[in-house]
């Protein structure tokens, strides 16, 4: 990329801005192309996507191993994305092919890539905390310096797994970085209509989980307070909690045209794009315009392969309905 | 063959032992659940913390879904964690966890996940503890794909379906009997695996198959003795595990007899009883058998009072007057 002379100085890595960049559009990409073809009707069932809310998957996972741990929620295609999964596989997943990353038993809100450390999507709020929690132990016990990564939204603070596991990871200090991802919306509601007293993070801090509150869309902010919050959790000082602001453009599923939610409210938050305030950043730090479109090419190029592989791609063979149910008693489940 | 010394013990100490001599034989086995730190509820712990420390044998809050969550989220990195759940009814706390994350994550991600836990959930009327500490409602799980149901009465399969539940990578639900946990029996030093799906008969007679499991299995012991004294054999069995079940050991029964009481504690309206009719009578067809009935508790929530709660069990005598009315 042409680059011209900039000022140096912490958290101003431009490689790693670029690398959050690039993460944020190939999300985007991957998102819009999948509401197309679902609009198009070549995938069955309701998406969950997160556009607009693109800083905070690859904020948070830009300080991730690949053998660090991930649980998602079901919005869960931006952090699976980058966490590193194959974006083929995953589309091949929400159409329901063969070679999808769950052989098309998943679909697009049981997303998962073990190969990644991304242990799943999870279809029911909250789902993913008390697994969370529990992977950290595991690792824990098998000396392992890996870390675990629980994402989950505002709406999931108000069932009691939220209350269960933080005390938990606490109580046994485990390495695990809660992630709420704030969008102001749970399903159809706004989730401050529901949700009394002063937030997650006073939440968490109730329980003795530190962290902090920050603004979500400012995508190298995120990264920065991850890269501290995880050397505090690899390093040993227990879980740690990261509350970020966002705010999700679409309706809470691909069918859901969010005609209940004041059109000038998501025009004020699309001035607020986590993309194009990246792209603002790096342009003052000397990052061209026609680079922002190369990017941008490349990641449309790559869905639109993804989608047209998916496309091509054969069902799945009607007897692996039968498969990978449990190994005990399996003969006996065809009859 | 070399004889194989057996110590008499009983049933909670058979499956303490089959627990100790797995978690000694695999460093990845470990125990969550409350109060497992002090030997657990029953006693079933006992010395644990001492012998594999508190990372091994871990005394949770009272967080019923995360002590079912968490178990399933330390298999998923490779450990083999052993949920204890405390008293069976408590686990409504935690059905999420076990009905849609650890029953589905091998299926809905395409075999990926490896849920190896074992969930143990002591269940049963025992010693008037009223209607939320009662229950059996193992037909439940029979009813959902993806885990193995495990309803042991003896010390000997106690122990020995333990150590398969603990070496399975399937998830497996045992049902402790709470109301046997003083039953003795015979084990070896080493506690061999019992395989899933297999009955144990109990009495052989062609009048009549008898099939149960759990608490029921002694009374249908002496019901058995009783009948056999009137003269009626009968050929029972106690079916150990829920799922897979025995179908093949029953069907061949049943096609000598031509006649099958299925009898359980748990409610017989939607027991597990039903299921078991059904198959039988499908594999066999309606004209070759004689009489097909089951023996349940009625549909009632189980009572505290001692009298109360004598009315809604199934007994010895009622066992014994339902084959006759078979015959
Ligand atoms: C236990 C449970 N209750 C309800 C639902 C239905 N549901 C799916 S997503 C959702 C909203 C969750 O809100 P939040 O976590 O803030 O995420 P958002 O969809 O707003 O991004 C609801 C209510 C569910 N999946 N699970």
């Amino acid at each position: 990329m042409a680059t011209r002379p900039r000022p140096s100085g912490a958290g101003d890595n431009l490689k790693r801005l670029l690398e959050l960049y690039r993460t944020m559009v190939r999300i985007r990409a991957f998102e819009e192309t999948a509401l197309a073809a679902h609009k198009a009707g070549e995938i069955p069932g309701p998406l969950h996507v997160s556009l607009g809310q693109e800083g905070v998957a690859a904020g948070v996972c830009a300080s991730l191993r690949k053998d660090d741990r991930l649980t998602s929620n079901h919005r869960g295609h931006g952090h699976a994305i980058a966490k590193g999964a194959d974006p083929v596989r995953m589309m091949l997943e929400l159409y329901g092919r063969e070679g999808g990353s769950c052989g098309g038993k998943g679909g697009s809100m049981h997303i998962a890539d073990f190969s990644v450390g991304m242990l799943g999507a999870n279809g029911v709020v909250s789902g993913g905390i008390p697994i969370a929690v529990g992977a950290a132990q595991g690792l824990k016990m098998l000396k392992s310096d890996a870390i675990v990564v629980c994402m989950f939204g505002d709406g999931a603070i108000n069932r009691g797994p939220f209350l269960e596991g933080l005390n938990w990871a606490a109580l046994y200090k485990l390495p695990v970085l809660f992630v709420c991802e704030d969008n102001g919306v749970a399903a159809f509601t706004t989730a401050s209509s529901v949700t009394a007293g002063p937030g997650a993070l006073a939440r968490a801090e109730s329980l003795g989980v530190a962290g902090v509150t920050i603004d979500g869309n400012d995508c190298p902010a995120v990264d920065d307070a991850v890269t501290r919050l995880v050397a505090k959790v690899r390093g040993g000082s227990g879980p740690q909690f990261l509350h970020a602001k966002t705010y999700r453009w679409t309706g809470h599923t691909s069918t859901d045209a969010a005609a209940w939610r004041d059109p000038k409210e998501v025009a004020d938050a699309k001035v607020r794009c986590p993309i194009a305030r990246l792209e603002k950043l790096l342009g003052d730090r000397g990052v061209d315009a026609p680079d922002f479109a190369v990017v941008a090419t490349q990641a449309q190029a790559e869905m639109d392969d993804a989608r047209a592989k998916a496309k091509a791609a054969p069902w799945p063979k009607p007897e692996t309905a039968y498969a990978d149910v449990q190994d005990v008693g399996a003969a006996a489940w065809h009859k | 063959m070399a004889q194989v010394t057996t110590t008499e013990v009983t049933l909670i100490e058979a499956g303490r032992l089959a627990v100790q001599q797995e978690m000694r034989r695999d460093p990845t086995v470990w125990v969550l659940g409350e109060d497992v730190a002090r030997g657990g509820l029953w006693g079933q712990y006992k010395g644990f913390l001492e012998e594999f420390g508190a990372e091994r044998v871990v005394s949770t809050p009272i967080s019923e879904a995360t002590i079912m969550g968490a178990g399933l989220g330390a298999a998923l990195v490779g450990t083999r964690p052993i949920i204890e759940m405390r008293i069976f009814d408590f686990v409504m706390c935690a059905m999420d966890e076990l009905v849609n994350q650890i029953a589905k994550v091998r299926y809905m991600f395409g075999g990926q996940a490896k849920p190896a836990v074992v969930v143990r959930m002591p269940h049963g009327m025992w010693r008037n503890s009223a209607a939320q500490h009662s229950q059996m409602l193992e037909a439940w799980f029979t009813h959902l794909p993806g885990v193995v149901v495990v309803a042991p009465s003896s010390a000997e399969d106690e122990a020995g379906l333990l150590v398969s539940a603990i070496r399975s990578d399937d998830p497996v639900l045992i049902f402790d009997p709470k109301d046997l946990w003083g039953a003795t029996g015979r084990i070896a030093e080493k506690i061999e695996p019992i395989p899933f799906g297999k009955a144990r008969q109990l009495s052989t007679g062609d009048a009549v198959t008898l099939v149960t499991w759990s608490a029921l299995v002694p009374k249908a012991v002496e019901a058995v003795a009783l009948l056999t004294k009137d003269g009626v054999m009968v050929d029972a069995f106690d079916l150990r595990t829920l799922w897979p079940w025995d179908e093949d050991a029953i069907v061949a029964s049943v096609k000598r007899t031509g006649r099958l009481l299925v009898t359980h504690e748990a409610v017989e309206v939607g027991g597990f009883g039903g299921e078991i009719v059904a198959r039988v009578v499908d594999r066999l067809g309606p004209q070759n058998i004689k009489s097909a009935k089951r023996l349940g508790a009625p549909r009632l929530p189980i009572p505290f009072s001692p009298p109360l709660e004598t009315q809604v069990r199934v007994t010895t005598d009622k066992i014994v007057a339902k084959v006759k009315g078979m015959l």
